[in-house]
């Protein structure tokens, strides 16, 4: 950026000088060769897309990106500059996912950041956003962590304490489950949380501290799970609450049901895929996910207006995700508008007072946590599809 | 733990280890011939699960010939990748080579990542494979009772071309020493070959039946069985087929009695396969089975 009023200055100098020596002449083939791109040169604003494109979360990443590669599409442009997204892969790593995050703050300088799937590779990307001073806005990591304590991170979804309350309650006063066992992706902040915060509200809900009768861990990418279910097999729990990924607990749910485990299987918004349901398969009929969005009923005109762009353009069903993603891009979008700039810092400023905001996926206000609070949907699996159940508003 | 669970985990773990030991058979037989580790092994593997995968999504092919056509073409590939990254530096000193096995195996890991898409696919599971059967209380899935059996045959098969046939012989002879063995007038070429055939389709039929028993394809799924039949195999004791059988069905057992046993442990169950390694290879050099032999990598 810096480069271009010098570069310009440079090229003007270099033509003036041609003319002045040699005034009949045309002037030297070098600065006219120089000059074009210093007046083609647009100015554009940068936004760093900050995902998992491969490894474990690659279709998360993928998705989340689907969502704001459309809104790009929709809205490109800002304050009459060209909004340019730079895409950064966090390979599902979190020691990659740090060094994707400089990559963006340092070497590229975007303006603001989308992303990134999973709460982990969020908070591995925020200590760099926060020390580059760049605003980041997570779109789907539901950890508290991600945002305490980082002046710099937002989020346009809820938190996991919320969706720990709502799951527990689902659980009791809907399933009337009076067992409840636990198995976790122990290496994944998001799904420890979210273990923790609906086993304090189930015990406390049943008022019986053995009402979680086991709790079993499991790693990223692992396959095999039949040594973790045969263990919980022997409790014989109502329901087995599993919030990690997608190709996991699909996994985990059809061996379960292999080993003749029949107990009803709830979890997160993770489960929240189409692979969820293609690796599950016939095993997944019937299990419950709280999550962000219903793509079944529009609840305003933006999520009208993103389905209806989203099918036309993916000829597919859009994901929660999805529409968290496109949501994130327009939150940034109207923080640019607010802030008439396109400083970091004042995106920031402008972000944090971001209140009733329209998005798809229900309106957006930024607490003084940077949070967003959101109602959380659930949903069920019938007929190889994600059905609405109810939505949960937030107390 | 009472003796049902117990009985119910050891079936769980010879399922997976019996899974193992088929892929560590195609790692110990490359070894064995040409002193090689074929590190592109596990992502042949996963070729041999995708090709499988799309005989039947995009061909709508019925399952068994999408089956046969995925070993065959997988086959096909093995013995290109040797011809291609491994035969031109068969004079170069091993390290070369070892290190043409590593770049082949990121090549075709980020290949498979531009060509099949990094989201992860469903692998379509044909009815016979995903029954579930309960035999004396104990619930075992159908591909759990397949794989044993797969592996046992295959064994077999194997044990009866490398010490019963002529080209077996041949591949004896060059395991012992290539230059000998040409001097004989073997035709080394085809006799390496011919082992990486059988390597490849081993992994291909390897792919396939983890594709049945996991149903989620990635492009990088081969790196982790990859690497722990590595470990089965040098367990074992590399070069020795009944020792990379022993290898991966310990490694299965291990792996999952952690799990089962020591629940708190579950994060380090991958630790403990490593360590079991470098336990084994401390008291025992050349592994469980393996012979002593002059020069290693």
């Amino acid at each position: 950026m810096k480069i271009v009023p010098y570069f310009a200055l440079a090229a003007i100098a270099a033509i003036s000088v041609g003319l002045a020596s040699c005034s009949k002449e045309t002037p030297p083939a070098a600065a006219k060769k120089e000059a074009p791109p210093a007046v083609a040169k647009k100015e554009v604003i940068k936004i760093g897309v900050f995902e998992p494109l491969t490894g474990a979360n690659g279709a998360g990443g993928a998705d989340e990106y689907d969502g704001v590669k459309l809104a790009n599409k929709l809205f490109p442009e800002v304050l009459g500059k060209k909004i340019e997204l730079v895409v950064v892969d966090n390979k599902s790593d979190k020691v990659e996912a740090a060094n994707a995050a400089t990559v963006l703050a340092q070497k590229e300088k975007v303006n603001a950041v989308i992303g990134s799937w999973g709460s982990s590779l969020s908070m591995s990307g925020g200590p760099v956003f926060a020390e580059a001073k760049i605003p980041a806005v997570a779109v789907s990591a539901t950890n508290p962590a991600v945002t305490l304590g980082n002046e710099y991170y937002f989020r346009v979804c809820f938190l996991d304490p919320f969706q720990g309350v709502v799951g527990a309650t689902y659980a009791f006063e809907t399933l009337k489950a009076k067992k409840v066992a636990i198995i976790r992706e122990v290496s994944n902040d998001y799904s420890v949380g979210l273990a923790k915060f609906f086993a304090d509200s189930f015990v406390k809900l049943t008022g019986d501290a053995a009402s979680i009768v086991a709790t079993a861990d499991y790693n990223t990418g692992d396959q095999d799970f039949t040594a973790q279910l045969t263990n919980i097999k022997q409790f014989g729990p109502d329901a087995i609450f599993a919030p990690g990924n997608y190709t996991e607990s699909a996994l985990i749910i059809k061996q379960a049901r292999a080993l003749g485990i029949d107990a009803q299987f709830i979890g997160g918004d993770t489960w929240d895929y189409n692979v969820f349901l293609d690796v599950g398969g016939q095993a997944v009929e019937g299990a419950v996910l709280s999550t962000f969005f219903a793509n079944d009923v529009p609840i305003n005109k933006t999520s009208e207006a993103f389905l209806k762009s989203f099918r036309e353009e993916y000829k597919k069903e859009p994901p929660a995700v999805a529409a968290l993603g496109y949501d994130a891009y327009l939150v940034i979008l109207d923080a640019i508008k607010r802030a008439n700039s396109d400083d970091p810092q004042k995106i920031r400023d402008a972000l944090a007072q971001t209140k009733d905001f329209e998005g798809s996926a229900g309106s957006i206000t930024i607490n003084a946590e940077r949070n967003a609070d959101k109602a959380a949907v659930f949903k069920t699996v019938k007929d190889g599809k994600f059905i609405f159940l109810t939505t949960v508003k937030p107390q | 733990m009472d003796l049902q669970t117990l009985l119910q985990q050891f079936v769980n773990a010879l399922s997976l280890g019996s899974l193992y030991a088929l892929l560590a058979i195609g790692y110990t037989m490359v070894y064995g011939v040409l002193r090689l580790i074929n590190f592109a092994h596990g992502d042949v593997f996963m070729i041999g699960g995708y090709l499988a995968f799309y005989g039947v999504s995009l061909f709508a092919m019925p399952w068994w010939l999408a089956a046969c056509l995925a070993v065959a073409l997988t086959t096909l590939f093995g013995v290109g990748l040797e011809r291609a990254a491994y035969r031109p530096l068969r004079d170069s000193p091993r390290i070369s080579i070892m290190i043409s096995a590593i770049g082949a195996s990121f090549l075709i890991e980020n290949l498979g990542i531009v060509l099949f898409d990094a989201r992860p696919k469903a692998f379509a599971v044909p009815g016979p494979f995903a029954a579930n059967h309960v035999i004396g209380g104990l619930h075992v899935a159908a591909v759990s009772l397949i794989i044993p059996v797969v592996t046992t045959v295959l064994l077999a098969i194997l044990l009866w071309i490398v010490y019963r046939t002529k080209t077996g012989m041949a591949m004896r002879a060059v395991s012992t020493d290539i230059e000998a063995a040409r001097l004989m007038a073997i035709d080394v070429d085809r006799i390496v070959s011919i082992t990486f055939a059988i390597g490849s389709a081993l992994a291909a039929i390897g792919g396939i039946l983890w594709a049945l028993k996991y149903p989620r394809l990635e492009p990088l799924m081969g790196i982790m069985p990859g690497l722990k039949c590595f470990i089965a195999a040098v367990v074992g004791g590399i070069g020795s087929i009944a020792g990379a059988v022993l290898g991966g069905l310990l490694l299965g057992v291990i792996e999952l009695m952690t799990v089962a046993v020591l629940p708190g442990l579950t994060g380090y169950k991958d630790a403990f396969a490593f360590i079991l390694l470098i336990a084994v290879l401390l008291v025992r050099p050349a592994g469980l089975l393996g012979k002593n032999q002059g020069e290693k990598v």
